[in-house]
Formats: structure tokens, C-alpha cells, sequence
């Protein structure tokens, strides 16, 4: 503002037209930025529920596989596919977690501040960043054309390791970072050796953490679409077997059955397996979300 | 080493063994205090009561355990070799996928990177990825492009506008996004978004088809138009959560001293928290481009391909493969190893590119002052 307005006297209320303005529009811009955001939950979530929401509330969708269904016949239900994606990803946790939980101690407990530790946490950032598509192809190059084993669903399990163990390690990192030093130095004092602290006070103190982490981690790898692709074929039956090379999955479900007609019921149940897989991992995110609102250890 | 190893240690060690009388402290052996390196040395602690020449017996109520370094020493080496592999698992994708893809990439008859080709079938292969490179790289760019602007007026909104009550369910919306699988996306991205945006996209078409990126594509409901939307939805929740957490870090007095001076809402923002952030928000768009480069079920299911052969068309509106959904959608084919070659060759491209986008968000996270 120029001094040589007309009223000389400095206006302290209210800043001049152009910076009323100004910050108007930003108000405005934020605003509309939210409403945009918020918009495409909603927007699937109702697209996937209005569709599908029908088959899901019927037993057979839950208790029934796809085992001599035609798209344009009525009936069968998820249950293969629950169970593959159930077990494809317990598999995965098994060893993702344990991994995970490994290199957050030791990026916290033994190598932190070192050039080491930097290293590896680049690493880390790197693996969360590889997309499903390059892990599943790098279990594609090592287990089945340079070990030679055919596709199977541990193979799937193998990849999905990959992109869960970031997640499960950066969750477990965070919360061990949390636990505060005084309660080490209080178990070293008590002559409790370095491992036995991290087992058995490090680590409950920041259990909370590591099971958000390995919630959220499951919810990711549970919807992967890639590495079903290429490292497992889709089976309409119910399959146990972890070493067999067909295995149903919600995701490839979803695939298999997505270039129907419309109006064909085999269509209707795509979007109900989609509306499955959505509950599932919704699930896991809210109870993951529902550890971390429990738990004692909170940032700041 | 064993548990009963004569070098396992008492706990309380003192460390002035000569200034002390040792019949004060409550510790036999005065071996080195080198032992058992992560216990905080005791440097400085209260004479023990005197246990007149009964000095390998404790005092009533603490137990003296021997320790071994055994078990920390097997904890020490497993969690050194978990961040080993951790390590050797990025190398070996790398490495492996190098591996696969040269022998395809010798036999090539084509240029790799300017042939637009892909006959991987039979003796003689012809492939190239620049067709797969314009339309990964034109589709996450765009949706970055889309993405970005309404992530960081969303951060703004939360931590900057919108009380703490507000703003905790907004950003449990924004969050809960990212759960979303990918398929759904791309399910809903085909049959609900393609047709909502194609009037729009038409209108463009119209009034700039001119410009060849804009110009007029095979399919509406198809195109990287579309794409580029869903995968601007996938990517805004983490650049969201990424903007938001640098923005709540501005420093308080800076923030003050704006407001101080007479700043509106704005010039705050402008002069304390979107310089304070910028980094943290480029680093969080890199994190995103990393995500929508390396995006194949959503991408597969939304895009037109083209026939074989066809004319290059670079416009948004138009089909097309990108690395990921190419591989994804000839996944059945990977029968012999030279066909394979070639679509683990392109596999290996899409590795290079976003290692290099992630590795560049790295950086430039740790280049900036705040931390997300």
C-alpha cells in the first residue's frame, strides 16, 4: 500500500482489496481441492457396493467356489478365491514380517547413525518403491527360469514379499524410534543382555506399531493384481495347496471375469468379488488404524 | 561361546577399580569393562553395603546372572544379515533381470529404445519400447500433473485451515484411498469415469485437437486421458500424507512472525509454509510419479491397445501400452526364454526408471529441512 492513498491513517482491519482478494481465492482453491479428494471414495465405493452388493449377502457367495459356473449361469460364490488370497498372503506375512521386524532393529538398535544403516534405508526406500509388476518378474527370472520350478502360489507369496516388507519395516522402524530410551538403559541396568531387552522390552513396547504395520501390509498385498498374473494361474476350484500351479484370488476373479457382457451374471459377480476384496482390506486398514489409536506410544 | 564361558561377566562393573576399595564393591571379577559392550557402564555408583570377605555373595534381593554374549551376538548376526538381504534383494532384481533380458536384447534385430515394433514370436525378434516409454511416462506425468496441485491445496487445507476435528476425518478419507485396490481403480475407472469424462474429453478434442497431443484417439472410454485420472486418484493419497506432514512442520514462530507482520491466511501460507515445504512436496510428487510409472493392473484394464502395426499417435486421448500393462497383459506368453527376454527387458527398463525416480525423491527429501 502506497502512502499516498486517500485516508492516511493506517487501516489495521482489514488488508487492501487485491490481498482480500487474494486470499479469498486460496480459501476457495483449498476448498474445491478437498471437496475433489474426498470425492473418489465415495464415488467407488458406491459404484462397487450398488453392484455388488447383492451376491455378497447371499450364504452361497461365501461358502461356494466358481467349480462349473458359466458367466451366464447364476450361483457359485468366493469362497476359492478367499481362501487363495487368505493364504497367499499369510504365506507372505510369514516371512515378510519376521524380515521386516528384523531390519527395523536393525536399522534402530544396532546400525543406527552409521553410514551402514543409511544404506540399507535407501535400500528400503528403493523396494517400496519397485512396482508389483518388476517383483513379480524378478520371482519370475529366479524361481522359474533359473531354478526352474513351474508357477505356483508360493511364488506369488515370494514376490509379494517384496512389497510388504517395506511396509511392515518402515511401520516397526517408526515405533521402535518412539520407545523411549530410558526404558533400555532401565533393562540394561537390571543386567538384562542387549537381545533379551529388544525381545522382551523393545519390542512389546512397540508391538502396537509392528501390527499396524503388518495390518496395513496385508491389506496392500491382498489386493496385488500383477504377480497373480504372471506367477499363478486362476482356478475356478477350491485349492489348498500352496505348491500347485492354479490357485483362485479375488484380484484375478476379478480379471477373469471382467470382459463379460453386462448383463450376464458372471458380470455381477466381478463386481461382488471386487466388493469382497474391498471389505477385506477396509477391514484391515481399520483395524490397523484402530491398533494405532490404542496404543500407548504416540508421536511428539 | 558357551553360557558358562569364563568370559562371561558380572553386571555391576565398576570402572574405578584402583580409587575403590574392592571389598566395597559388589564385584569379584575386575576383568576388563571391554566385555559386554552395550550395557551402560556403571561409572559412578553408591559403595555397596560391605559384605565383610563374603564377596561372591550378593546382597539380599539382587541377583547376580551371568551373562552371555552368545544370545546377543546370534541376534546381532541376524539382524545384520536381515539388512544384508535387504540390500541383496534390490542388487539381485537388478541382476537377475539383467541377466534375462540381455540374451533377448543381443538377438534384438531392432533398435531398443526408438523402435516401436514388438514381434517377440518365432526366430527373429523385433521389439522396442518406445511406444511402451511415451505412454508410461505421458500417463504418470499427467496424472501427476493432476494429482499434485489438488495434494497440496488438500495439505493446506488440513494444516493450515481446518481444525484438528475437521481435519482428522478428512484425512482419513484421503488416507483410506490409498487401500483401494488397484484392480477396483481400474474396474471403476473403465466403467464409471471413462464414460463420466468422455463428454469432457471430446469437448478438448474439439476446441484443441490441433495440437497433437490433444488430437483425436480410437477409443474415449479407453485413452491415457482417462488413465492419467484414475492414476492421479491412486497417487494423490500419498503425496497428500507426504505435503501434509511437511506442511505441520513449519516452524511455529515463522508462521507468527508472518502473521504478525499483518499477512493474510495466503501470504502466510506463501511466505513461511510453501517455502518451508517445497521439497517435502517435490519429494512427495516424485514418490507419486514412482507409483503411477510403475501402475499395471488399473492402467491395463483402462487402456485401448492398439492393433499392431498402427500409426504412432501421441495424444492423451489415444490408447496405448505402458511397460507395466504390457507385460501384465502378455503374461501367458512367457513361454520361451527369448520371448520372455524381451518382456523382462522392458521390465528391466521400468526397474531403471523408477529406482532412478525414487532414489531422486530420497535426495531431495534429505536435501530439504523437514522431514516427512
Amino acid at each position: 500500500m502506497s502512502a499516498t492513498t486517500t485516508d492516511a491513517q493506517l487501516s489495521l482491519r482489514r488488508p487492501s482489496g487485491i490481498r482480500t482478494v487474494k486470499n479469498a481465492l486460496a480459501t476457495v482453491y483449498v476448498t474445491i481441492a478437498t471437496v475433489l479428494a474426498v470425492i473418489p471414495l465415495f464415488w467407488v465405493l458406491y459404484t462397487v457396493i450398488t453392484k455388488g452388493v447383492r451376491l455378497i449377502l447371499t450364504s452361497t457367495w461365501w461358502l461356494q467356489s466358481q467349480r462349473g459356473i458359466t458367466p451366464r449361469r447364476e450361483g457359485g460364490g468366493a469362497y476359492h478365491a478367499i481362501v487363495g488370497t487368505v493364504e497367499m498372503a499369510l504365506i507372505c506375512a510369514a516371512i515378510a514380517v519376521p524380515l521386516g521386524i528384523m531390519g527395523a532393529i536393525f536399522l534402530i538398535e544396532y546400525a543406527k547413525g552409521t553410514k551402514v544403516a543409511r544404506g540399507v534405508s535407501f535400500m528400503v526406500d528403493i523396494l517400496s518403491g519397485v512396482p508389483s509388476i518388476v517383483a513379480a518378474l524378478f520371482i519370475y527370472a529366479l524361481f522359474i527360469t533359473i531354478l526352474g520350478l513351474g508357477r505356483s502360489a508360493v511364488a506369488v507369496s515370494l514376490s509379494l514379499v517384496l512389497l510388504m516388507l517395506p511396509v511392515v519395516l518402515r511401520s516397526t522402524e517408526e515405533m521402535l524410534k518412539l520407545v523411549p530410551q530410558e526404558l533400555r538403559e532401565a533393562s540394561y541396568a537390571l543386567g538384562v543382555s542387549k537381545w533379551k531387552t529388544i525381545v522382551r522390552v523393545v519390542i512389546p513396547t512397540a508391538f502396537s506399531g509392528i501390527m499396524t504395520g503388518v495390518m496395513l501390509g496385508l491389506a496392500r498385498v491382498m489386493g496385488e493384481t500383477a504377480p497373480l498374473l504372471i506367477l499363478v494361474s486362476y482356478a475356478v476350484g477350491i485349492n489348498f495347496s500352496p505348491t500347485s500351479d492354479t490357485m483362485g484370488a479375488l484380484p484375478t476373479m476379478i480379471n477373469t471375469g471382467r470382459d463379460q457382457a453386462t448383463q450376464l451374471p458372471g458380470y455381477e459377480r466381478v463386481w461382488a468379488a471386487a466388493l469382497t476384496l474391498i471389505i477385506i482390506v477396509m477391514l484391515l486398514n481399520l483395524l490397523a488404524r484402530a491398533i494405532a489409536h490404542a496404543s500407548k506410544l504416540k508421536e511428539k | 561361546m558357551s553360557v558358562t564361558d569364563t568370559n562371561a561377566t558380572e553386571r555391576v562393573e565398576s570402572e574405578l577399580p584402583a580409587a575403590q576399595d574392592p571389598s566395597v564393591s559388589p564385584v569379584v571379577d575386575h576383568s576388563p569393562v571391554t566385555l559386554h559392550s552395550p550395557v551402560p557402564r556403571v561409572t559412578r555408583h553408591a559403595p555397596a553395603p560391605s559384605t565383610d570377605g563374603q564377596v561372591d555373595r550378593a546382597p539380599r534381593g539382587v541377583k547376580l546372572a551371568k551373562i552371555s554374549k552368545t544370545g546377543d551376538r546370534v541376534f546381532r548376526a541376524l539382524a545384520s544379515t536381515t539388512g544384508l538381504v535387504i540390500v541383496l534383494i534390490v542388487l539381485f532384481v537388478g541382476i537377475f533381470l539383467l541377466a534375462l533380458a540381455l540374451p533377448s536384447l543381443q538377438a534384438n534385430q531392432d533398435d531398443f529404445f526408438t523402435s516401436r515394433n514388438w514381434t517377440v514370436a518365432g526366430n527373429e525378434l523385433r521389439f522396442g519400447i518406445f511406444g511402451l516409454l511415451w505412454t508410461t511416462v505421458l500417463s504418470s506425468v499427467l496424472a501427476m500433473a493432476i494429482a499434485v496441485p489438488i495434494a497440496v491445496g488438500v495439505a493446506l487445507c488440513l494444516t493450515q485451515y481446518l481444525h484438528k476435528r475437521a481435519s482428522g476425518p478428512v484425512s482419513f478419507i484421503v488416507d483410506l484411498l490409498a487401500a483401494v485396490p488397484s484392480i477396483i481403480f481400474g474396474l471403476w475407472g473403465l466403467s464409471v469415469l471413462g464414460p463420466f469424462l468422455a463428454p469432457a474429453a471430446q469437448w478438448l478434442i474439439d476446441k484443441i485437437g490441433w495440437i497433437p497431443l490433444f488430437g483425436k484417439g480410437v477409443d474415449p472410454k479407453g485413452s491415457v486421458f482417462v488413465a492419467s485420472v484414475v492414476l492421479a486418484i491412486m497417487i494423490l493419497p500419498i503425496v497428500t500424507a507426504i505435503s501434509r506432514d511437511v506442511f505441520a512442520q513449519t516452524p511455529r514462530d515463522q508462521l507468527e512472525a508472518a502473521l504478525a507482520l499483518g499477512a493474510t491466511r495466503w501470504e502466510v501460507i506463501r511466505t513461511a509454509v510453501l517455502p518451508f515445504g517445497r521439497s517435502g512436496v517435490i519429494s512427495a510428487s516424485m514418490l507419486g510419479l514412482g507409483r503411477a510409472l510403475g501402475e499395471t493392473i488399473a492402467v491395463m484394464i483402462i487402456l485401448t491397445t492398439p492393433a499392431a502395426g498402427s500409426r504412432f499417435t501421441p495424444s492423451i486421448f489415444a490408447g496405448g501400452e505402458t511397460f507395466a500393462s504390457k507385460i501384465a497383459n502378455n503374461a501367458a506368453e512367457f513361454d520361451s526364454p527369448s520371448k520372455t527376454g524381451a518382456y523382462i527387458a522392458a521390465g528391466l527398463v521400468l526397474f531403471v526408471v523408477t529406482f532412478a525416480v525414487n532414489a531422486m525423491a530420497r535426495v531431495i527429501a534429505e536435501r530439504g529441512g523437514a522431514k516427512s
